[in-house]
């Protein structure tokens, strides 16, 4: 509790620091490549027939997914406290990566806790992470992925809270973290919003983006929350089926809990205990979601549907033959929801995809699910 | 209410119930009452057991394979309880269960069964305003951590919330053995004698006989986990009478030390 009121009232201290932001802006400029751009995709557009399709491109900024908006806001904060060790979990690699790079420039110690089945089928980014002097720890307890991970994390942040700053990457977790990291991200929103009106003159009719703990799409979500006639939509994990341990979609079949310190929707058994989770892509594979999405979906303000493995596999394939995109498995879910939705909607309206991350993470599970080389 | 402690100092010993099942959980916790042991924590196994270390982990996994839950460690709780009438008996759980089954529920079972009280381990107390109502519906204690991180002013909020004792972490960590108190223990239980007269028992880490006397110095009870767990675990098929032993040379040191101070 200490070391989390010491990181909100650092927080806080931040937010009104005008040298804070101006320096977190010079960074994201010059060493992560901001503002990223947002492309009219006009062979996906005509495929579809419907809906004019533009993508937000997160998966252009340095390290390769959107993760680093919230790392290098972390990492400033980290020098502020004056602590000099960083931890944080990883689920597909692009946290960790993401913090190694920041870890790296800042001149920190890093260790990241990745879970071993997570490592086996994300081995590039271990060896991105390991490549940028960060030591990866494989965590074998439970189901070896993404949530298994947080709690080794975990367990290392109250043994060493002292001089370790525990840099998590999602909306998830204990307050301050859902909001601090969700106002990291909420640069995507807040470009794609002013993008989006410069090139078309008018708002989107619908936002989509995968959750997994709901960074990326809190981060496009945010600053389009009060123009109600815009859509938000988030797409889960709909893995290989609607079976509790086959799937990752918390609205579908997960109901109110507390895990690793945070109040949202969990997938559990009938005890109380948290549930195993599928998905091919292992950044969606968590039996939990950030409370703001919780809040906005019982507002009725956003919806969240899933979207399968093999859907999301396919759509892979049909964004890198029609726009020469390869996307990350997880954004792939948002590239699926789309496929469905934007041939119902008018020529007239627009739809934005955030496309989260780039694929390359991914060729090894590609490789094992189509039937390409 | 039976949560008192008897001798200085007095002895907290921890079970992970269901390893290796709910039946000799129950012998293992009647062996340590008959060993010397005031009150039981009856620990309730949590898929994401994040504030354990390997030893109770490893507990937890073994204990799930074969469904123990929240409700299963009431109705041993009752079991126990027509036993043993003055040992105190606490829940000790991850929130996550608990909040499935009812907070409301949760305390009307445990206290028919005659439980004294909780300790939800990751439930801090600036969230904990409808469960102390709950526990306090039900005339239950709830206990709270205590962490040598704390400040000051939050040990003040714990000791108000708290019933029963509150429960001094030694160090920063996780459960677990380790070979040195760390000298954060003393400052720390020092610190909480300044804003509480309930009883201190001081947990996490302590296996031998020498911290038990050591933390029995300073602390009013003394808080055995993972010690006992890895008892249990090393000692299949005779079980109950390797925590029984155990738990009597620990014990052992309270009559030394309460003989001394005559």
């Amino acid at each position: 509790m200490a070391a989390l009121e010491e990181l909100e009232r650092e927080y806080a201290r931040a937010k009104r620091d005008k040298k804070f932001h101006a320096r977190l802006d010079e960074l994201l400029k010059t060493y992560a490549g901001r503002p990223t751009p947002l492309f009219f995709a006009r062979r996906l557009t005509e495929k579809l027939g419907g809906a004019k399709i533009y993508l937000k491109r997160e998966d252009l900024l340095h390290t390769g997914a959107h993760k680093i908006n919230n790392c290098l806001g972390q990492a400033l904060l980290v020098e502020r406290m004056g602590k000099h060790r960083v931890i944080a979990e990883t689920g597909a690699g692009q946290h960790g990566v993401a913090t190694a790079t920041v870890c790296a420039l800042m001149g920190f110690e890093c260790v990241v806790y990745m879970g071993t089945e997570d490592m086996r089928r994300q081995e590039l980014n271990v060896f991105r992470m390991r490549l940028l002097g960060a030591e990866v720890r494989g965590v074998e307890s439970g189901s070896r992925t993404l949530k298994d991970a947080i709690n080794e994390a975990m367990r290392d942040w109250v043994t060493n809270v002292r001089t370790t700053h525990y840099l998590l990457g999602s909306v998830l977790g204990a307050h301050p973290y859902p909001t601090m990291v969700r106002d990291f991200h909420r640069v995507i929103g807040r470009e794609a919003r002013a993008q989006i009106l410069k090139a078309e003159g008018k708002l989107p009719a619908a936002i989509i983006a995968c959750v997994g703990g709901g960074s990326n799409s809190i981060g496009i979500f945010y600053d389009f929350i009060n123009d109600k006639k815009v859509r938000l939509i988030g797409v889960e994990a709909g893995g290989r089926g609607e079976a509790l341990g086959d799937h990752a979609a918390r609205f579908r079949g997960g109901s109110p809990g507390v895990l690793q310190g945070t109040y949202s929707y969990v997938l559990q058994d009938s005890g109380g205990q948290i549930a195993l989770t599928h998905s091919v892509s292992a950044g969606l594979d968590y039996p939990s979601i950030g409370p703001e999405h919780a809040a906005l979906r019982d507002a009725g303000r956003a919806e969240y549907v899933p979207a399968s493995d093999a859907e999301a596999l396919e759509a892979t394939t049909v964004l890198a033959r029609t726009e020469g995109i390869i996307p990350a498995l997880e954004s792939a879910h948002a590239v699926a929801e789309c496929i469905k939705r934007a041939p119902k909607m008018k020529k007239s309206e627009i739809v934005i995809v955030n496309v989260s991350g780039r694929g390359d993470k991914d060729v090894g599970i590609l490789r094992e699910n189509l039937k390409i080389d | 209410m039976p949560l008192t402690f008897y001798k200085k100092p007095a002895m907290v010993a921890y079970v992970t119930c269901g390893d290796p099942d709910l039946a000799t959980t129950r012998e293992i916790v009647l062996a340590a009452i008959e060993a010397g042991a005031d009150v039981i924590e009856l620990g309730v196994p949590f898929s994401d057991p994040v504030a354990d270390g390997p030893v109770i982990q490893r507990a937890s996994e073994r204990a799930l394979k074969h469904g123990t839950s929240l409700g299963q460690v009431l109705t041993l709780a009752a079991e126990v309880r027509q036993h043993a009438q003055s040992t105190g008996l606490i829940i000790f759980s991850y929130l996550n269960p608990i909040l499935r089954m009812g907070l409301g529920k949760f305390c009307k079972v445990a206290r028919a069964a005659g439980v004294d009280g909780a300790l939800v381990t990751d439930l801090p107390v600036e969230e904990a305003g409808e469960y102390l109502r709950a526990m306090r519906e039900y005339d239950l204690a709830p206990v709270f951590l205590a962490a040598p991180t704390s400040p000051d002013e939050r040990l003040r909020r714990i000791a108000e919330a708290s019933r029963g004792f509150v429960y001094a972490v030694s160090r920063t960590g996780v459960t677990g053995q380790r070979q040195q108190l760390a000298e954060d223990a003393r400052k720390l239980v020092k610190r909480l004698r300044r804003v509480t007269k309930l009883p201190v028992a001081l947990g996490f880490g302590i296996s031998t006989a020498e911290q038990f006397a050591e933390v029995g110095e300073f602390a009013d009870a003394v808080v055995v986990g993972s010690a006992i767990v890895e008892t249990v675990e090393r000692n299949r098929g005779r079980e109950a009478a390797a925590v029984g032993e155990f738990v009597r040379k620990l014990t052992a040191v309270s009559s030394e030390l309460s003989a001394a101070a005559r």
